[in-house]
């Protein structure tokens, strides 16, 4: 089913409600690999999004951009960059790390599952840049929430809710984003050779100091290259990149050599960060959300011989590579404050292993209260996450 | 009082004596406020039109404490009102009757500052500079900052989804909070996010962010630390227009600028501000903006440079850049005075909130003044030009009959035009008693009802500070139906995941 007009999402949802289907919520699939596979079995259709496309509304000097969830991501960014705009929250086509497409990504997909790239460190994640959404909840009816206006305290901010949702509760028809000024400078150093302790030190003093960089990561050695290497990244106003340059220097000291790296290495390095090439391809992949302190003894913990991993957002964010058993990476990162999301794996882990980290037990029940008053007869609750969120 | 609160439970009113005496066995007794004289400082908060003295005041101490009065509380039926400092514009923090005030000043512990990863973990009741005193000598400090920042509570701000005027650049309280420890109104004590960026499951800490105190009990709030920035500078620049300052904000946000701040202030606020701190602003202006940006020096020089060129190109009358930070603070005086200051030129004022776009401004602020000789009431315009959050400022004399009636519609009058032009009702400030009637105007009855479902998966009894936000309280029986549309319900047993 591939509706094109809000409408008919309605009609689709009301008609799934009254013959007892079920409906899996897709944008452009490319993140469909995420979570259990459905099977025929299960009453399940699919309800595709990419007929609702274009833009709405946009004002670049608003800082404010309406439109609809179908549309792909690629032409969005097309759009903003023309008027030199951005998302701030550098969103990734993670389609090629799931063996898809890339360049299909929807923008609806880009809220549904709110993963936000490098820049969140310091900018906010995609859910801090959705002001408001056009949906059909899983009772059939039409409903807004948030505003077209940048600051807006009005009501819940059921934006957030939505946001990472992974179509659980809605199906957005409709996206108000807020952009912002593109960098007109960005430039990215590393440093070679450090262990994970001392890179997340240097990454905490660095994201700690008014030098304002707008990525910090660190990749295991193996990764993108034999060597270890840190990676950070100053973007604005020529002049200012320069400063904040020279304040960098001075804060690592002579220890700490920065070598630049060319605009054609950096771009393979951020690709990376989307397709996840540079972790191993035969074992399950892992995206760890942890304090940052974390990191590295965490990971020292989980990952033998082997297992490549490399962490972004100064360690708040470790991507791991690895056969490690589920249910002791997930022990091991609960207790560390943590959670794990099994990113990639083969469809018989992911049937038996939840997707997302099971809850505490009232919070998972105060969870599943909260999605059901959005979808009370489940009909967006496919078996793709039916083992995730709860501990149930 | 202009606003109908839930009607009182009688019932609740004639165990009063029981309520306490039960309430003194679960906190300190001495913890537990019952003469009148005593409760008579909580019965309002800072929308002081309104007042009302609670049922009863609750001090408690720990989260303990808290889960122990919520989980009584429910079982036996008793709505609760929690306040933190009582700062609140909207009426958030308004007692009831016949509910119990639960007050959360005890909770006034930083527990925790972690440099390295730039958080803090504090008590709900520690007010929001204060959490930037103890984490300044690490050159950290929490960025959003409310202008009761120095008496609002960060529980509150988590309440209220606090903003304040570097929120275009820096956020509101929902960017800068990582994690809090609620307690739902059945006495469960959870954690929702916590110190990593994101959690599992759906994004509860994002809908308990400015959910004014509806949703549930924070106690304690995990805040994210930024860098205090290098250097900061700021320009005050005069416009003979309304329309010149508003293209000028446009165009130097179309420039690529995001300033730390920009606030612009109309005629009678210029005058007003300059009268009450004389900080040199120019009163042949009809428009004032106020830029800051911060960063590396080199990074601000430019930035100034370029709005300078920028104000010039917009037809600006005056352009001063300041050259040290007490010239810096000499711009914002006026500013930050403005409230004080307009309550020098006029008994009372009535302070609103809407957003609209930007682009709308000159035609919103001339659609204004005409409904301020409608009502007959003067008004005085502050506004945080970056992200188009007004503040208007009706002046009005409460001691006249009728005058906070005609503020009031005033105010209404607003509202609605800001939602009319694209905007919203509230920038900053909430919806609380104050414009809750007016929700209707913004969301249909679906939205509203996706919105109070919510509030139904979190206390489905509705006794956590009801009469709030919405302007119907619906029975969350009747709230849930569902309407299947041609057909019957034929899922025989849910899966319950």
């Amino acid at each position: 089913m591939r509706p094109d007009n809000e409408s008919e999402v309605v009609a689709r949802v009301r008609e799934a409600m009254a013959r007892s289907r079920r409906l899996e919520l897709r944008g452009s699939g490319s993140k469909r690999s995420i979570g259990a596979p459905v099977e025929e079995i299960d009453e399940v259709d699919v309800l595709e999004l990419t007929g609702l496309q274009g833009i709405v509304d946009y004002d670049p000097s608003e800082l404010v951009l309406t439109v609809r969830a179908g549309t792909p991501w690629v032409e969005i960014e097309r759009t903003l960059a023309a008027e030199r705009q951005m998302l701030a929250c550098e969103p990734l086509d993670v389609a090629g790390s799931l063996g898809g497409t890339v360049g299909r990504m929807t923008v609806g997909g880009l809220v549904a599952s709110g993963l936000s790239g490098p820049r969140r460190v310091v900018a906010g994640s995609v859910r801090d840049h959705v002001l408001g959404f056009r949906a059909v909840s899983g009772r059939g009816e039409l409903f807004v929430g948030g505003g077209k206006v940048v600051k807006n305290v009005t009501g819940y901010d059921l934006p957030k809710l939505l946001t990472g949702s992974w179509g659980r509760l809605a199906a957005l028809t409709e996206i108000t984003l807020k952009v912002l000024p593109a960098p007109e400078v960005a430039r990215v150093w590393a440093i070679k050779g450090l262990d994970a302790t001392a890179a997340w030190q240097c990454l905490a003093r660095v994201l700690g100091s008014s030098v304002g960089v707008t990525a910090a990561l660190h990749f295991g050695p193996g990764t993108v290259g034999a060597e270890a290497l840190t990676v950070l990244r100053l973007e604005g106003f020529a002049a200012s990149v320069a400063a904040r340059l020279h304040a960098l220097q001075a804060l690592l000291g002579r220890g700490l050599a920065l070598h630049a790296l060319s605009a054609g290495e950096a771009s393979g390095l951020w690709g990376s960060l989307a397709s996840l090439d540079v972790l191993s391809h035969d074992r399950p992949v892992w995206r760890l959300s942890v304090p940052a302190r974390q990191a590295p003894s965490l990971l020292a913990r989980l990952a033998v011989e082997g297992d490549r991993w490399f962490f972004d957002w100064g360690g708040a964010l470790c991507w791991l590579a690895s056969n490690v058993d589920p249910e002791r990476l997930r022990s091991e990162v609960a207790a560390v404050g943590g959670h794990a999301i099994l990113w990639r794996a083969e469809a018989a882990l992911r049937r038996r292993v939840p997707t997302f980290h099971p809850l505490p037990t009232a919070l998972g029940a105060l969870e599943e209260r909260v999605r059901s008053q959005f979808d009370p007869l489940g009909v967006f609750a496919t078996a793709r996450f039916a083992g995730g969120g709860h501990a149930h | 009082m202009s606003v109908l609160m839930p009607a009182l439970d009688e019932a609740v009113l004639a165990r009063r004596a029981q309520i306490v005496a039960a309430l003194r066995t679960l906190v300190a007794a001495d913890a537990v406020i019952d003469e009148v004289a005593r409760m008579r400082p909580y019965e309002s908060d800072a929308l002081t039109a309104y007042r009302q003295l609670p049922l009863v005041v609750v001090l408690p101490e720990t989260t303990e404490q808290v889960a122990a009065v919520l989980r009584w509380c429910h079982a036996n039926g008793v709505r609760v009102v929690p306040r933190g400092a009582g700062t609140s514009l909207s009426g958030g923090a308004l007692p009831l009757g016949d509910a119990v005030l639960l007050v959360l000043s005890k909770f006034s512990r930083i527990l925790e500052i972690d440099v390295d990863d730039r958080l803090a973990v504090v008590q709900s009741g520690v007010a929001n500079l204060a959490i930037s005193a103890a984490t300044e000598p690490h050159g950290l400090y929490y960025a959003p900052d409310p202008s009761s920042q120095i008496a609002c509570s960060i529980g509150g701000n988590v309440a209220e989804n606090s903003g304040g005027v570097h929120c275009l650049k820096y956020g509101l309280t929902t960017h800068n909070v990582l994690g809090v420890r609620l307690v739902t109104m059945e006495g469960e004590i959870v954690d929702l996010g916590g110190r990593a960026f994101d959690s599992s499951g759906l994004d509860l800490l994002g809908i308990v962010v400015g959910s004014e105190g509806l949703l549930g009990v924070v106690t304690e709030v995990t805040v994210r630390l930024l860098p205090k920035p290098e250097s900061v500078r700021a320009l005050l620049i005069g416009f003979p227009t309304v329309d010149d300052a508003a293209r000028c904000v446009a165009e130097v946000i179309a420039a690529g600028i995001i300033p730390a701040g920009m606030e612009m202030m109309d005629r009678p606020a210029i005058h007003a501000a300059e009268a009450f701190v004389q900080a040199g602003y120019p009163l042949d202006a009809e428009a004032l903006l106020i830029v800051e940006v911060d960063g590396p020096p080199a990074e601000c020089d430019e930035l100034v440079d370029q709005v300078e060129k920028l104000a010039r190109r917009n037809a600006a009358q005056s352009c001063r850049s300041s050259t040290s930070e007490a010239e810096r603070m000499r711009f914002w005086a006026g500013r930050k005075a403005a409230f004080p200051a307009v309550s020098r030129i006029a008994p009372d004022y009535y302070c609103m909130d809407g957003t609209i776009p930007r682009r709308r401004l000159p035609e919103v602020l001339q659609r204004i003044r005409e409904l301020s000789q409608r009502h007959g009431l003067g008004v005085a315009n502050v506004f945080h030009a970056g992200d188009g959050n007004l503040h208007p400022l009706i002046l009005y004399d409460a001691n006249q009959p009728g005058q906070l009636e005609r503020a009031e519609e005033f105010g209404n009058d607003i509202l609605r035009l800001c939602v009319e032009v694209g905007g919203v009702l509230t920038g900053e400030h909430g919806v609380g008693i104050e414009k809750r009637d007016l929700m209707p105007e913004m969301f249909s009855a679906d939205d509203l009802a996706h919105q109070q479902r919510v509030k139904c998966a979190f206390d489905p009894q509705q006794l956590l500070n009801p009469g709030k936000v919405f302007p119907v309280l619906h029975r969350c029986a009747e709230l849930g139906r569902v309407h299947v549309h041609g057909g019957a319900v034929r899922f025989p047993e849910l899966p319950r995941f």
